[in-house]
């Protein structure tokens, strides 16, 4: 699916969060978009909330007050979101009593052409989680939300424990893809380099963030 | 010096070992399951003759031709016992299947669903563990009308409330991760999820606690025949028999209660071996020991 270039798919409205009502806020007034066609960077230093906007527009958390508007309507909580999320920890992600066959097939039925492309073996597929390393329990955890579901991928620091010739090569795949199925992509990450070879916008965090400190 | 060698020894003669946790445990498994087998078609297959009536016969000690001797109606003890313990199998494994796959569903959906559901259970849970478990047991018996319909209906009502919490608890440890929450945001509803996430996370867990729950409900409906609150006098059942026997043993009719009594602890204590075996295997801190 293409969208106009002007149109804007996803926005932060006005996001405000804070995990309870006894701590601090997090997130404080946040107004962010992403146009159709365009790749944002989020960098910004650790802990300053950038993994909490990434969970909040991905529908993992709701936020306090403000909304996330996606494609001029309000994300919807039931079904299969268009915003899927990657981790930056897969052996997390993925359910240690499945094995990886299972895993990647959880919501769409991955082509050959692309598990080859991230450098997934087919021998892996009968394998525990456990039987594999982080980098490439991380490729089954991109390609399993690569399907044509998907419509915009929030990538939160998801090579970081990857090798660079490793590195290279998921993101070359997942640009790829984005470019090929006109995905929105946020990527967060702490490396300036990665973020400017494969955005077209780098925003920094700590000018969204609107906390009074 | 001496200790670094002990060690390797020790570690040595752990691998060579023929007893390892995982033998040991289908052991304990094989040893319960067939004589629970035993009993069952022994008690099943017998006709009612073999422990009938024979005045002629009263009080006759352990011999041959009676092994567990006979009582006050010359009724030979050992065929007795035997079908007693069959008839109380029976309802411990039923009773211990209903109240376990009540706890598995109460304890998931508590866990899975959370919010009023999960009081309500926590609710029924406290309630039924804040009253002694034999009162409950012999109100729910004498409701409904005792014999082997109350004492099934009993054992099978009150024995959940322990699993129910395991069950819950273990289920909540994953429902925040973060391959469930994924897995929501991938468009699975929540009972896809329970099938698929939460049932093979508990199944260890539940499985063992079948196990362990088999003897507690044969002892329960032991102890309430034995007060007069189970089978009606004339069944055989192993409460029955002690509690006849405990008019006799007082004259000295010792076998009257401690073969049937023997009976009943030997399928207790393989069922428990069982469960704790299984137990420690499926602990992952203590599986490869």
């Amino acid at each position: 699916m293409q969208y106009e270039k002007t149109s804007i798919l996803l926005e932060a409205k006005n996001i405000s969060f804070r995990y309870r009502k006894d701590t601090p806020w997090v997130l404080k007034n946040i107004n962010f978009t992403v146009k159709a066609g365009e790749r944002v960077a989020l960098v910004g230093p650790s802990g300053s909330g950038k993994s909490t906007l990434a969970k909040i527009l991905a529908g993992y958390e709701t936020p306090i007050q403000g909304e996330v508007v996606w494609n001029g309507g309000a994300l919807k909580k039931k079904g299969y979101c268009p915003i899927q999320l990657i981790g930056q920890h897969p052996e997390k992600a993925v359910n240690p009593r499945w094995r990886m066959g299972k895993i990647l097939r959880e919501c769409w039925e991955p082509e050959e052409e692309l598990l080859q492309k991230m450098g997934i073996d087919p021998s892996w597929m009968t394998r525990w989680p456990i039987e594999l390393s982080g980098g490439e329990l991380q490729r089954f955890c991109i390609a399993r939300v690569l399907g044509p579901e998907t419509k915009f991928l929030i990538c939160d620091e998801i090579s970081t424990m990857l090798d660079v010739i490793t590195q290279a090569q998921i993101w070359q795949v997942v640009l790829e893809h984005t470019k090929k199925c006109g995905m929105g992509l946020l990527v967060i990450t702490h490396n300036l380099a990665l973020a400017k070879r494969i955005c077209t916008r780098i925003v920094e965090f700590s000018e969204l963030n609107q906390l009074e400190l | 010096m001496s200790k670094q060698i002990w060690g390797l020894w020790s570690r040595k003669k752990e691998r060579d070992g023929f007893w390892n946790q995982r033998r040991k445990t289908f052991f304990w498994i094989w040893l319960a399951v067939v004589y629970v087998m035993l009993i069952l078609l022994d008690g099943w297959g017998m006709p009612p003759e073999n422990y009938g009536v024979d005045y002629g016969a009263k009080f006759i000690a352990p011999c041959f031709s009676h092994p567990f001797g006979t009582d006050y109606m010359g009724r030979d003890m050992f065929f007795r016992s035997i079908k007693g313990l069959s008839n109380s199998i029976v309802i411990g494994v039923i009773a211990s299947a209903v109240s376990s796959l009540f706890a598995l569903a109460l304890g998931v959906a508590a866990a899975v669903r959370g919010g009023i559901i999960d009081r309500f259970v926590n609710w029924c849970v406290d309630l039924c563990m804040g009253i002694p478990h034999l009162m409950l047991l012999i109100l729910i018996s004498f409701m409904m009308g005792r014999g082997g319909k109350g004492v099934m209906i009993a054992v099978a009502l009150t024995h959940w409330p322990e699993l129910t919490r395991l069950v819950r608890g273990e289920v909540l440890q994953i429902r925040s991760a973060q391959y469930v929450q994924a897995s929501y945001r991938m468009g699975k509803s929540w009972l896809e999820i329970t099938w698929q996430h939460m049932i093979p996370q508990v199944l260890p867990i539940y499985l063992i606690g079948v196990v362990l729950l088999f003897p507690h409900a044969i002892m329960h409906e032991a102890a309430i025949t034995f007060l007069g609150f189970g089978f009606s006098p004339e069944t055989p059942a192993i409460g029955v028999i002690l509690s006849e026997s405990m008019n006799h043993i007082a004259t000295g009719k010792w076998w009257m209660a401690v073969f049937p009594g023997l009976l009943l602890l030997a399928a207790v204590m393989l069922f428990d071996g069982a469960g704790e075996n299984l137990k420690r295997l499926m602990n992952p801190n203590s599986g490869n020991e």
